[in-house]
C-alpha cells in the first residue's frame, strides 16, 4: 500500500505540471487536462506499482461560475488498497465533451451514460451513448444547476 | 435428390435468426421495473442490455435541495432491504464531518440492527431465488423467519421496511424493553432454520444442476466492472467494507469474510447463505454487552457541513455504498452522489449471461441480488 506521497512521486515521473490536492478531501486528488485523460487512465492501471483495476465511483459536477462540468473519478487498487482520485473538466459547459474511459475500466460505459443523461457531458469513443434514466425525448439535463424544471417535479 | 441423404439438402437451406425479445419491465425474475433487452439466437443469450429509469426519482437532484436531515429519509427509499444501513452511511458521513463521536451504546445497537437487515434481505433473496428456478416453498420459509426480523424492527422504530431508525448523532431513540429477548428468541429459531434452508434448497439435486458452473464470473472482468459485496466475493476477491474500512462497532467483533473460488451462480449463493450465519455470530457477540451510553448527540436544528468533499462507505446486503458529498458550507450539499452496489452490480450482466440459455439467465439475475430503486436512484 503507497501513501499519498508515493502515488505523487509515481505520477509525477511520467505526468508534468499537474495539480495535486489533499486537503478538503479524504483522497488525493489530481486534476488532468482533458486531452491526457485517456492516456492517464491507462497508466493508472497499467502501472504496476499503482495498480488502479477497481474504479468505483464516476461522479459528475456542475460549476457553472467557472463555466464548467466536470467529472471526478474514485480509484481503488483490489491488491494493494490504495485509493485515489482525479479530475477532470471540460473545456466549454455548453458543448461538454471528454474522451470515454470505458475501454479502460469497462464499469466506465453505464456510468458515463448517466452522465451523460444527468449532465450532457459527450464521451468520445463510447460505443452506446444515450439517455439512461430519463426518455429519449427529453429536454436538458436535470443535474445541470440552470436546469429549467418544466414540468414541475421539483418543488422548491 | 441423392439417395441416402433424404434430410442434407433441407438442412443446409435452414438457419436461425437472432431476434430481440423484452424481459420486463413487468417480470417477475426481475424483482421490480428492470427491463432487460435479450439478444437470442434460438433459447440461447448472445446479448443482453439493460433499461433503466422506470422508477427514476433523482434522488440526487433532490438532495440538492434538502437539509442533510431531510436526505436521510431519502435513502431508505434506494435499496430498501438494507434501509438502515443505508441510512447509517448518511448519518456517518455527517458525523464525520462535524467531528462527532457518538457514544458505544449507539455504535453497537446500529451494528445489530444492520446485521439483522443484512439477514432480513438474504432471507428476502433467498426466497425469491428458490422460486426464480421453480421451488415455490422457500419463499414461504424464507418469509416465516423474515416476518420475526420486521416484527422488532416494528417495535424499535415503528417501521418494519424504511425504518429511518438512524438520525445524525445517534439514533430517534433507546431499544425497546425486550429488544435483546426478542433478538435472542430470533436468534436461537433461526439458527435450526438456516439447517433447514440447507437441506431443503443447497442440498437439493436439482438445484444444484441449475447452480452449479452456470453463469461464471472471473476475477477480473469482476474487478473491471466495480462489482462489490457478495457478488465480487463468489469470485474470490476480499472486498467487505466491514473489514476493509471497518465503521460502527465492527472493529470490535470477530467474523469471517466468505470467500468462494469458482464465481458461478452456485458460488454467489453460498457467499450469501454463509454471510447469516456469519451476521448471526456478529450479534451474538454483541446482544448481551449493549454498552450504557447516551442514545442521540446533541447536533444543531439545521446541520451545515464544512466546505470541502466528504466520502462514506459501508457494507449494504448487496455491496458497496459509497455516499460522496461536495459541500459549500449551506444546508444543503451542493452536489451528493451516491454510489450504489446494485448499478455496478449490474452492469457485468451482459458478460456473464452471454451464452446461456433463458432458464439459467434467470438463475444468473438471482445471485446478482438487484433492487431496482437502488440502480434507479
Amino acid at each position: 500500500m503507497l501513501d499519498n506521497a508515493a502515488i505523487k512521486n509515481i505520477i509525477l515521473n511520467q505526468f508534468e505540471g499537474l495539480t495535486f490536492q489533499e486537503e478538503d478531501s479524504p483522497f488525493l486528488n489530481v486534476w488532468i487536462p482533458p486531452v491526457q485523460l485517456k492516456e492517464f487512465g491507462r497508466f493508472l492501471r497499467d502501472n504496476r506499482e499503482l495498480n488502479f483495476d477497481f474504479l468505483f465511483c464516476v461522479t459528475g459536477v456542475d460549476w457553472p461560475k467557472e463555466a464548467t462540468l466536470e467529472v471526478v473519478y474514485h480509484l481503488r487498487s483490489v491488491q494493494h488498497g490504495h485509493q485515489m482520485v482525479f479530475r477532470c473538466k471540460t473545456g466549454s459547459r455548453d458543448h461538454p465533451e471528454l474522451d470515454s474511459l470505458s475501454e479502460v475500466w469497462p464499469t466506465a460505459h453505464l456510468h458515463e451514460r448517466e452522465i451523460y443523461d444527468l449532465f450532457g457531458i459527450k464521451f468520445k469513443g463510447h460505443s452506446n451513448l444515450k439517455r439512461l434514466f430519463l426518455d429519449e425525448n427529453w429536454e436538458g439535463h436535470p443535474l445541470l444547476k440552470d436546469y429549467e424544471d418544466k414540468v414541475n417535479l421539483i418543488v422548491k | 435428390m441423392k439417395s441416402g441423404t433424404l434430410f442434407d439438402p433441407i438442412e443446409q437451406d435452414l438457419h436461425t435468426d437472432e431476434y430481440k425479445i423484452n424481459m420486463g419491465p413487468q417480470h417477475p425474475a426481475t424483482h421490480g421495473v428492470l427491463r432487460l433487452i435479450l439478444t437470442i439466437d434460438g433459447e440461447v443469450i448472445k446479448h443482453v442490455e439493460p433499461d433503466l429509469g422506470y422508477i427514476h426519482r433523482s434522488i440526487e437532484k433532490i438532495c440538492e435541495r434538502d437539509n442533510y436531515r431531510q436526505i436521510v429519509h431519502l435513502t431508505d427509499r434506494m435499496d430498501y432491504l438494507s434501509s438502515h444501513i443505508n441510512n447509517e452511511a448518511v448519518c456517518l458521513l455527517i458525523e464525520n464531518a462535524l467531528e462527532i463521536e457518538v457514544s458505544d451504546r449507539v455504535k453497537v445497537i446500529r451494528t445489530i440492527i444492520a446485521e439483522l437487515t443484512r439477514i432480513s434481505s438474504h432471507l428476502l433473496w433467498w426466497g425469491v431465488m428458490g422460486m426464480d428456478v421453480g421451488a415455490l416453498t422457500t419463499f414461504m420459509y424464507g418469509f416465516r423467519e423474515r416476518e420475526m426480523i420486521n416484527d422488532i424492527f416494528e417495535n424499535t422504530c415503528g417501521a418494519r421496511l424504511t425504518m429511518n431508525y438512524n438520525v445524525p448523532g445517534g439514533l430517534m431513540w433507546d431499544i425497546y424493553k425486550d429488544f435483546v429477548k426478542d433478538t435472542k428468541a430470533f436468534l436461537r429459531h433461526f439458527v435450526t432454520k438456516l439447517k433447514e434452508y440447507n437441506d431443503l434448497l443447497t442440498d437439493n439435486v436439482i438445484f444444484r444442476k441449475r447452480t452449479e458452473g452456470v453463469g461464471i464470473l472471473s476475477k477480473e472482468t469482476a474487478i473491471s466492472y466495480g462489482v462489490t459485496g457478495p457478488t465480487l466475493r463468489g469470485s474470490g476477491v476480499s472486498c467487505d467494507i466491514r473489514k476493509l474500512f471497518p465503521y460502527s462497532a465492527y472493529d470490535k467483533v470477530q467474523f469471517d469474510e466468505i470467500l468462494m473460488k469458482g464465481g458461478d451462480t452456485f458460488d454467489r449463493y453460498l457467499v450469501r447463505m454463509k454471510e447469516m450465519e456469519q451476521s448471526v455470530s456478529i450479534i451474538e457477540q454483541l446482544i448481551d454487552n449493549i454498552p450504557e451510553g447516551s442514545i442521540l448527540e446533541k447536533t444543531r436544528a439545521v446541520i451545515k457541513l464544512p466546505p470541502g468533499e466528504f466520502y462514506q462507505r459501508v457494507e449494504t446486503a448487496r455491496g458497496e455504498l459509497g455516499v460522496y458529498v461536495i459541500s459549500d458550507g449551506k444546508k444543503s450539499p451542493y452536489r451528493m452522489k451516491f454510489r450504489s452496489p446494485g448499478f455496478s452490480n449490474l452492469s457485468v450482466i451482459n458478460e456473464i449471461a452471454v451464452g446461456h440459455k433463458i432458464g439459467d439467465f434467470v438463475a444468473i439475475i438471482s445471485t446478482l441480488d438487484l433492487v431496482i430503486p437502488d440502480i434507479d436512484r
